[in-house]
């Protein structure tokens, strides 16, 4: 070892944990499960992994609504294969929280009793057929946006399980703007049907990128844990900027009367968020909020007898071998 | 807290000649349902061709705050390594 | 015996096969999201997609068949109820999870036994959709049969549970082996697969699974049948409207 080497080592035991740790984080290095980490650290990640995990389940229930209306063989395979897939990144999610030592079931506490939060967005009715294209379209839009700079994210485990879900999300989004072509380019009632999903979806997707950066409080700490990567503004320009051409594209058009680029900016000024009607959708007053929440704790508490049939069982099988060894 | 499934490490070899890898867990009441859970929920894309689940309480593992003793020693045994040892340079591969 | 096979009647023993899958898949795809657990959802849904892959390779046949311009979608979408030629079974709602599985165990057991048959039909594209349906199938055969062991002799509550969904679901066993006419032809022909001949097959397997799962068999002789003549029961009308709507209110699109 260098005299450099060892006069670091002595510097760094006298710096506190924290410090160290923080600094492993600076350098890009990952923390893991076992890792000393702050305690803030780990509520904040447990928070925030959580909230993204119960987003995917409950994500699931606006689309499923029209799983067995789907217009056609093939949309109805697609649409049950996302839908499938939000299951699969929720089960990521949990397990990667789980790594955090708290459970599945504790978390799902913390849901069914309106402890933790999801993504109000999922809190709007999905009233038509088009609705399942402006959702992948959108919102699954702005979730890539949320959800590619966490694959880099500090945590470990949240960013190998991020980068699973980004990999399999890169279809859900062209899945709905597929949906939202065709309609565009159908009849005049499909693509009326289309027009008016963009109206009612456009908003709260914007919505979805979190409040705007002067009441957001928990940016600062996250910025440097590295579960953000850049401010919610920003987030929210770099999706108009991004999704305003594809509209163009097939001749529908934003509800946003001042929507106008700006050429000096290089990006898209847009009218005034209504952030009313947001935080009341937070606090639970949404159109759905009730209807998926009885959905999540009904599917829960009427699966309780399953989940204990197949302990009991496991447990006898496992008697029956103990007993064929003696 | 009770009767929940417990937690099961699954890992996945992606084709053959490859290791198996860590691909995540599962909950299952049994062996042979966190089989068929790992398959369900891990290989729908035609990711692998074979797995191992164990139940995660079964793994033990090292812990990082005895990193130094156990990792560090390895360190400076530059021996081991082939770039330790000096060659003529008319010896170009070996 | 010598009957002709005309593409009509091969087209209606398809329907015989194909609907199953197709019904079976729309009750199954209904449970995405509401599950006991995330695993099992998600193993469930694997089992749908299974199904309406299948549904989509017969109904894409029978479009070719039929020779008039259809589309897989004008034949899922478009018959009117007595058109459809599935069993009463696969039709039976989703009461409870006992029920999910008991269905899918008894159509299971069938239909891995139908498929290791098809596969050897005179006709190559059916030959072909049933040596590739027959993987699925076997893995959802072996999920519910695990199953039924889990509920039937798990806890005292779900033996109970799982014996009632066999004691309501049993009357519609039998008629997974009827013939109708055009499954006469077809096996005429060379095409079809004898189902009366599966029986015994069937019986041995469900007998041993519920040997081990300590489920009984109930007594009844007299069993329901109806579904292979396009005569469903009163849930079948309600799964079409949520299946159809689209199709019936739009007409005529493209989606």
């Amino acid at each position: 070892m260098s005299e450099k080497e060892i006069k670091n080592q002595g510097m760094e035991q006298s710096r506190s944990l924290e410090e160290i740790f923080e600094q492993k984080i600076a350098r890009d290095e990952k923390i893991e499960p076992k890792d000393w980490m702050p305690e803030k650290y780990r509520k904040t990640h447990i928070r925030q992994i959580s909230q993204h995990a119960h987003s995917e389940i409950i994500g699931m229930l606006p689309e499923g609504n029209w799983i067995t209306r789907a217009p056609s063989l093939r949309r109805k395979v697609a649409l049950i294969a996302k839908v499938q897939d939000e299951a699969g990144h929720g089960l990521y999610l949990y397990s990667a929280c789980e790594t955090l030592g708290i459970s599945r079931e504790e978390l799902y506490e913390q849901l069914h009793t309106g402890k933790a939060k999801y993504s109000s967005i999922f809190n709007y009715p999905t009233v038509t057929w088009a609705d399942m294209g402006a959702i992948g379209w959108l919102v699954d839009g702005a979730a890539i946006i949320n959800q590619v700079p966490l694959c880099s994210t500090s945590y470990g485990p949240y960013a190998r399980a991020m980068v699973r879900v980004c990999k399999e999300e890169s279809f859900h989004q062209r899945q709905g703007y597929e949906i939202m072509i065709t309609l565009a380019n159908g009849t005049p009632e499909q693509k009326e049907m289309a027009q008016d999903a963009l109206n009612r979806w456009w908003w709260p997707s914007l919505m979805m990128l979190g409040p705007t950066d002067a009441e957001s409080v928990h940016t600062a700490q996250s910025m440097k844990w590295k579960l953000k990567r850049k401010t919610n503004d920003e987030l929210r320009q770099q999706f108009i900027d991004q999704t305003v051409p594809q509209a163009d594209l097939i001749g529908l058009t934003i509800p946003d009367p001042d929507l106008k680029w700006n050429e000096e900016k290089g990006s898209y000024d847009f009218g005034e968020i209504d952030w009313d009607e947001f935080w009341q959708v937070v606090k639970g007053h949404g159109p759905c909020n009730k209807e998926r929440m009885t959905a999540r704790v009904n599917a829960w508490e009427k699966g309780e007898w399953v989940r204990d049939a197949a302990m009991a069982y496991a447990k006898k099988q496992e008697d029956k071998k103990l007993k064929k060894a003696i | 807290m009770k009767n929940n499934w417990p937690l099961w490490e699954v890992f996945v070899r992606s084709k053959n000649g490859l290791e198996h890898r860590h691909f995540g867990s599962i909950h299952a009441a049994d062996a042979e349902m966190a089989l068929e859970n790992a398959r369900d929920v891990y290989t729908r894309r035609n990711e692998g061709v074979s797995i191992w689940v164990v139940e995660s309480k079964h793994i033990t593992a090292s812990n990082p705050e005895n990193n130094g003793e156990l990792f560090e020693p390895a360190q400076d045994k530059v021996y081991r390594h082939p770039t330790f040892y000096t060659l003529p340079d008319e010896v170009k591969h070996m | 015996m010598g009957c002709i096979m005309k593409n009509e009647n091969k087209i209606q023993y398809i329907y015989g096969v194909a609907d199953n899958a197709l019904i079976l898949g729309q009750r199954l795809s209904e449970l995405c999201g509401h599950g006991p657990n995330l695993e099992t959802d998600i193993a469930m849904t694997n089992m749908a997609l299974d199904l309406l892959g299948q549904t989509r390779s017969y109904y894409q046949y029978v479009a070719q068949l039929s020779g008039e311009g259809k589309t897989e979608d004008d034949i899922a979408f478009l018959r009117i109820e007595r058109q459809y030629k599935n069993v009463l079974l696969v039709e039976q709602p989703n009461k409870h999870f006992g029920y999910v599985i008991t269905r899918q165990f008894f159509y299971d057991a069938f239909h891995l036994l139908l498929l290791e048959e098809l596969q050897n039909s005179g006709d190559e594209t059916l030959a072909a959709i049933a040596k590739k349906g027959i993987k699925e199938v076997s893995y959802h055969q072996r999920f519910s049969s695990d199953w039924m062991k889990r509920l039937g002799d798990g806890t005292e509550e779900s033996h109970q549970k799982v014996q009632e969904a066999v004691d309501d679901l049993w009357k519609f066993t039998d008629e997974l082996f009827h013939m109708t006419d055009d499954d006469k032809i077809a096996v005429e022909n060379g095409v079809g697969v004898n189902t009366e001949a599966l029986r015994e097959k069937y019986n041995q397997r469900i007998s041993e699974v519920f040997e081990e799962a300590t489920i009984t068999i109930p007594e009844t002789k007299w069993f329901q049948k109806g579904g292979k003549q396009g005569i469903h029961s009163e849930h079948m009308g309600y799964l079409l409207s949520d299946l159809q709507y689209m199709q019936r209110t739009y007409p005529n699109m493209k989606w």
